[in-house]
């Protein structure tokens, strides 16, 4: 998998692992075609989420105003995405009443495109925390802790949005396990912004700044935990929200 | 989803009311169909059905036209009897006792199972002798007894509020909604244990269909009900367990919102989300 494709759209991702879990042959041509339209809006908003998770952390570490307010002033788009994605979703339930694998793929992507927006918003909080970081001054001694996590944490989304295009739980279950590691990062870099604070008192607006950057990027990898579970309910039917990760893998171990 | 096993298990006020968890394994049995065969003729139509009707819920059995759904609802009461080519094998249990055994006394067979047709089938005399007509010919004449069992059919049936100043009055005059109303007051006057549905609501209107589909769920507390139905809404709408047929096979059978959420053959999920298999 390349870092740089994001998932727009089929192209690429043919099912090589994932399970099949065919949106066409309906009777209704027409119910092909709307499932295949939401299904890929959602994967232009996860695209466009990932880009913005990917500005907000370059923006913070390299002290790039012009790309923080980008990203602040972008936010919108996603916005306006998930209220797109919503109505059409309310759209098929009134008028297709889905069953089965249809209905689990509408309830999957309103549950997803929720999270999608919640990473939005957290891309937009570094996105002013980066533009209030720029203009203090102080050690840059956290950033490469934080772009460190900003990777991690922006390749658990995408790979979570790749499990969802490809319906792939295997994907899902490994890419919900990164989570603990970036709760980790998180304590880790707090940990080291306690230590500055106590040693100079100057430094804490600045370290309360990055710390609250580094709380947005462990809330994303929550939220990209949850993609994840809901890829298992749409793939397998079960609900595998508050259960342990090993719960998770026997559910999926188990198979059909 | 009841057979969650992941799901933690936690009791939360306000959570469970309403809502209880079906479990074909707790339930007791009305019929048991064991290794239910049927032919018409050469064609065989109905191919090794094994299944239990679970007593006062309500049986949903969905397919494609000629699938048998029909054919195995005729079973229940001996309906196919009639049609002279037909040859059963296997058996059907009503509290266990064959329904095919020699010794059966079919007319009091049909009054344990009661039926509804797709048409509604009154018969050309006054609303009141349409309901009492079973209990009449059970033998029933005191007057106050009938009028007893009729009015408590018909509020049964959710129509005496509609009929009760015009009991007297022809039953064609009726709706046909209200006509559907009152053949299945007729078949609840002389209490049977279950009521088989055909079809009952596909010559009626949204709001005549939504009101026999009240009536449906308020029978199940004192009937045991199976219900034939083209209508996969319906379906999911008025019954606890759904059972899909195809090509004279049962090919699943669960409680509704499994199928209808997480069936677990492909034959049902391309049938109930409209896919050509």
């Amino acid at each position: 998998m390349s870092e740089t494709d994001t998932p727009q759209s089929d192209q690429g991702r043919g099912g090589e692992r994932g399970e099949s879990m065919d949106l066409g042959h309906h009777i209704s041509q027409q119910f092909n075609t709307e499932l295949e339209d939401v299904r890929n809006k959602v994967l232009t908003m996860g695209g466009l989420v990932e880009q913005q998770l990917q500005d907000a952390v370059t923006a913070l570490v390299e002290g790039d105003n012009r790309m923080a307010e980008l990203v602040t002033t972008n936010d919108y788009k996603v916005n306006a995405l998930e209220v797109a994605i919503d109505e059409e979703c309310s759209h098929i339930l009134a008028r297709r009443q889905p069953a089965a694998g249809d209905l689990r793929l509408i309830v999957t992507i309103i549950k997803t495109i929720t999270d999608l927006e919640r990473i939005g918003d957290e891309a937009e909080k570094i996105g002013h925390l980066s533009v209030h970081l720029a203009d203090l001054d102080g050690s840059r001694a956290t950033f490469s802790a934080i772009q460190s996590q900003g990777e991690h944490v922006r390749h658990m989304v995408h790979a979570a949005l790749d499990a969802l295009a490809r319906l792939d739980v295997e994907q899902a279950v490994a890419t919900a396990r990164e989570d603990a590691k970036v709760d980790k990062e998180y304590e880790g870099i707090m940990r080291q912004l306690i230590t500055f604070m106590m040693e100079d008192a100057r430094q804490i607006t600045r370290s309360l700044d990055i710390m609250w950057a580094a709380r947005s990027l462990e809330r994303i990898g929550d939220h990209a935990r949850n993609i994840c579970e809901y890829v298992i309910y749409l793939v397998r039917g079960k609900d595998v929200r508050h259960t342990s990760i090993e719960q998770m893998e026997q559910e999926v171990r188990r198979g059909r | 989803m009841s057979e969650n096993a992941t799901t933690p298990n936690i009791q939360i006020a306000g959570l469970d009311e309403g809502q209880r968890d079906l479990d074909l394994e707790r339930e007791a049995i009305a019929l048991k169909v064991n290794d239910l065969a049927l032919y018409y003729g050469e064609d065989q139509a109905l191919k090794g059905i094994n299944m239990r009707i679970p007593e006062k819920r309500v049986t949903a059995f969905i397919g494609p036209s000629g699938c048998g759904k029909s054919t195995l609802l005729r079973c229940f009461n001996r309906m196919n009897d009639l049609i002279d080519t037909v040859r059963i094998t296997g058996e059907i249990r009503l509290h266990d006792e064959n329904i095919y055994d020699k010794s059966v006394n079919v007319p009091h067979l049909r009054q344990r199972i009661g039926m509804v047709f797709q048409k509604p089938n009154p018969f050309p005399k006054s609303i009141y002798e349409n309901v009492a007509y079973g209990l009449r010919i059970q033998g029933v004449k005191d007057r106050r007894r009938l009028d007893e069992s009729v009015e408590s059919a018909l509020r049964g049936a959710a129509l005496w509020d509609e009929v009760k100043d015009r009991l007297g009055a022809n039953a064609l005059g009726l709706s046909g909604g209200q006509q559907q109303r009152l053949v299945i007051a007729r078949a609840i006057a002389v209490e049977p244990e279950v009521l088989l549905l055909d079809e009952p609501a596909s010559a009626l209107d949204p709001i005549s269909t939504l009101k026999l589909e009240e009536l449906i769920y308020e029978l199940k507390d004192r009937f045991t009900i199976a219900i034939v139905t083209h209508n996969m809404q319906q379906a999911a709408r008025v019954s606890d367990y759904t059972a899909f047929m195809y090509m004279g096979e049962l090919i699943e059978f669960a409680d509704t919102n499994t199928l209808f959420t997480n069936p677990s053959q492909k034959q049902t999920e391309d049938y109930i989300t409209g896919r050509y298999g």
